[in-house]
C-alpha cells in the first residue's frame, strides 16, 4: 500500500469544488434552514413553557445545542450517501484509483473538504441566536473549529457506514439507532443532567456531548484547561472513525 | 533487437476464493506496440487490467509497468499509465472539460501543463465544440471518445484499453478505431481487450487470445492464422449429418476444422488436395480468419 501523500488532497478537492460550485445553493440552503426551524420551533415553542436552562434563557441554550445538530447533519451524511452513491452507482472512486490516488486520499481529501464546509454551516445557529440575546465574546471563534474537528470525525463515521452496507437502505438503521440516540443523550435539547446516572455516564462517550460542550463553553466565554479534555475526545473519536473508514473503503475497492 | 518491455507480467495468479480469474499468467508487451487481449467474456481480461493498475492484488506472481514493480511502487506505476475502462465511471453532471480538469489533477499533471493537455484530449476525442456540454448531455459514442482522450491526459507512456468499443454500433466503433490508431502511431504502448475480432486485427501489432485466466496463442495476426488455422479454409453448407460427415472425413486426413451453425470449415485448405475437397460436396474458398483461431484454440465461439 503507497504511503499517504497529501499531495492528492487539492486533486481530490478540484472535485468536490466542482461539484460544490453546482449543488451550493441547495446544500446550504437546508445547512441554514434546517437549524433555524430548529431554534424557532423548539427554542421558542418550548422555551415558552421554560425559562431558563442552567441559567441561560432556554432559546439560547438551544441555539447554541443547536450547532450539534447542523454540524452532525452536514457531516455524517454527506459522509454516508456521497461515498456510497460514488462509490457503488458512478464508480468514481473506481475510476479515480487508476490514476496516482489511494483509497485512503480520497477518504481524508473529501472528509477534510466535508468538515471545512460544516465549520461554516455548523456555526450558523450561532449568529442566529445572537439577536436572542446570546451576547457576543471572542471565544467563540473557536465555534468554527470546533465544528471543523466533530464533522470531521463524523464524516468518517459516515463513510465507514458506507462501506459497510450492502444497500443504501439500510442507513435507516444507523439513522435510528446510532445518530438520532448520539443526538438526544449529548445536550442539544436538554442538560445531561437531567438523565439517569448511567445514561449521563455514557454520554462522555458520545462526541456529540463533548461538541456541545465545547460550544455552550465558548459562546458563554468559559473555555478553560479542562476544555481540553473534550477536545482530546473529538480527537479520538475522528482518529479511531479514520482508520475505520479507511481501512474498509479500501478494501471495498482494492479487490 | 529486443527492448526492455514496457509492461511485464510474471506468473502472477489471482484466485477469489476457489475461482481462479487468472492463472499462472505471463506476458512481455514491447515498448511502442498494441497488443490486443482477445478472449471471451469472463476470460479474465479485467481482472489482469485491474492487476496492472494495482486495484486488484496479485494472488502470486510480479507485475511491472517501465520498471516500477505494481505492488511495491503502485503510485509511480500508476503515474505512468493511462486507463480507459470497460464501465463508464465519469461524473455525468460535470462538463467534459471539468471531467479532464479533476483528471489532469488527480493524474498530477503540473498546474502550467494541465491546460495544454486538457485541450490536447479534447481534441484527441474530437469533442473541442462541446467541451462545457455535461457528459449526461452526451451521446453514447461521445462519452466513449472523452473517456479515451480521458485515459491520455497525462502522456501516460503505458495505456490500458479494456474493452474500449463495448456496446457501441458499427459506425461509432469505427470513430473510436481512429482515436485508438493516433495513439498507437504517437509511439505510446498499448494493451487493449477486446472481445471483438476486428478490433484486434485492426488495431493490434500483437495479439493474446486469453481464455479462462491463462494465455493460450500469441503472436501476430497473420503468424496466429498460418499456425493454427492455414491460409484458406473451404466452407461447405449442408444439413447437421452431412457437416458432421465432412468434418469426419477431413480430421481423418488430419485437417482441423470450425463448425459454425449451418456451415463447417475445414482449415488448410490451400494444402489439400483440390479434388478431395471437391468429392465431398460443393464448398466456397475464403481466407481465414482470427476467429477460426480463436475457436480452435479456445474450443468457444466469440460473441461478436
Amino acid at each position: 500500500m503507497p504511503k499517504f501523500d497529501a499531495r492528492s488532497i487539492p486533486a481530490i478537492w478540484v472535485r468536490e469544488l466542482i461539484l460544490f460550485k453546482r449543488y451550493w445553493r441547495g446544500t446550504t440552503f437546508s445547512a441554514i434552514l434546517e437549524p433555524l426551524i430548529f431554534l424557532f420551533g423548539i427554542g421558542l415553542g418550548v422555551g415558552a413553557f421554560l425559562d431558563e436552562i442552567d441559567g441561560v434563557k432556554y432559546v439560547i441554550f438551544v441555539g447554541t445545542g443547536a450547532v450539534a445538530t447542523a454540524v452532525i447533519f452536514s457531516s455524517v451524511f454527506p459522509g454516508m450517501y456521497n461515498t456510497f452513491i460514488a462509490r457503488t452507482f458512478q464508480k468514481v472512486y473506481d475510476g479515480i484509483l487508476a490514476t496516482p490516488t489511494t483509497a485512503a486520499e480520497i477518504m481524508v481529501g473529501e472528509a477534510l473538504w466535508i468538515a471545512t464546509r460544516t465549520a461554516v454551516y455548523g456555526s450558523v445557529p450561532i449568529v442566529v441566536t445572537i439577536p436572542f440575546g446570546l451576547t457576543p465574546n471572542w471565544e467563540m471563534i473557536a465555534i468554527p473549529f470546533i465544528c471543523f474537528l466533530t464533522a470531521l470525525g463524523f464524516t468518517f463515521l459516515g463513510q465507514w457506514i458506507s462501506g459497510i452496507v450492502k444497500v443504501i437502505d439500510s442507513f435507516s438503521y444507523f439513522q435510528s439507532a446510532l445518530i438520532t440516540p448520539l443526538l438526544f443523550v449529548s445536550g442539544t435539547y436538554f442538560p445531561i443532567s437531567g438523565l439517569p446516572g448511567w445514561a449521563q455516564t455514557v454520554s462522555h462517550i458520545n462526541p456529540v456531548y463533548h461538541c456541545i460542550e465545547l460550544v455552550r463553553d465558548a459562546s458563554f466565554d468559559r473555555l478553560s484547561l479542562s476544555s481540553w479534555w473534550n477536545v482530546l475526545a473529538l480527537v479520538v473519536f475522528a482518529g479511531i472513525s479514520c482508520a475505520l473508514s479507511v481501512r474498509t473503503i479500501t478494501r471495498r475497492l482494492v479487490t | 533487437m529486443l527492448q526492455r518491455p514496457a509492461l511485464s507480467i510474471r506468473g502472477v495468479t489471482k484466485r477469489f476464493g476457489e475461482f481462479v480469474a487468472v492463472d499462472d499468467l505471463s506476458l512481455d508487451v514491447q515498448p511502442g506496440t498494441c497488443l490486443g487481449l482477445l478472449g471471451p467474456n469472463g476470460a479474465g481480461k479485467t481482472t489482469l487490467m485491474r492487476m496492472i493498475t494495482g486495484q486488484s492484488r496479485a494472488t502470486s506472481g510480479h507485475i511491472s509497468v517501465l520498471e516500477h514493480d505494481v505492488s511495491i511502487d503502485t503510485r509511480a506505476a500508476r503515474r505512468v499509465l493511462g486507463v480507459c475502462p470497460q464501465q463508464d465511471n465519469m461524473d455525468d453532471q460535470q462538463t467534459a472539460r471539468e471531467n479532464l480538469v479533476l483528471w489532469a489533477a488527480l493524474c498530477r499533471v503540473p498546474r502550467a501543463e494541465r491546460k495544454r493537455a486538457i485541450a490536447a484530449a479534447l481534441e484527441t476525442a474530437q469533442l473541442t465544440d462541446r467541451a462545457d456540454e455535461r457528459v449526461t448531455n452526451l451521446s453514447g459514442g461521445m462519452r466513449r471518445r472523452l473517456l479515451l482522450g480521458r485515459a491520455f491526459v497525462n502522456s501516460p507512456r503505458v495505456v490500458l484499453l479494456d474493452e474500449p468499443t463495448v456496446g457501441l454500433d458499427p459506425q461509432v466503433r469505427g470513430d473510436l478505431w481512429l482515436v485508438v490508431d493516433r495513439m498507437r502511431r504517437s509511439g505510446v504502448t498499448i494493451v487493449m481487450s477486446t472481445h471483438y475480432i476486428e478490433e484486434a486485427e485492426r488495431l493490434a501489432d500483437d495479439i493474446a487470445i486469453m481464455n479462462r485466466g491463462r494465455i493460450i496463442a500469441r503472436g501476430t495476426p497473420s503468424e496466429l492464422r498460418r499456425t493454427h488455422a492455414g491460409d484458406e479454409a473451404a466452407e461447405y453448407v449442408g444439413s447437421p449429418e452431412v457437416l458432421d460427415e465432412i468434418a469426419n472425413k477431413a480430421s481423418e486426413l488430419g485437417l482441423k476444422t470450425r463448425r459454425a451453425g449451418l456451415s463447417v470449415s475445414v482449415l488448410g485448405a490451400e494444402n489439400t488436395d483440390p479434388t478431395v475437397l471437391e468429392s465431398w460436396g460443393r464448398h466456397s474458398r475464403r481466407a481465414t480468419n482470427l476467429e477460426d483461431v480463436f475457436v480452435l484454440v479456445t474450443g468457444e465461439a466469440l460473441d461478436a
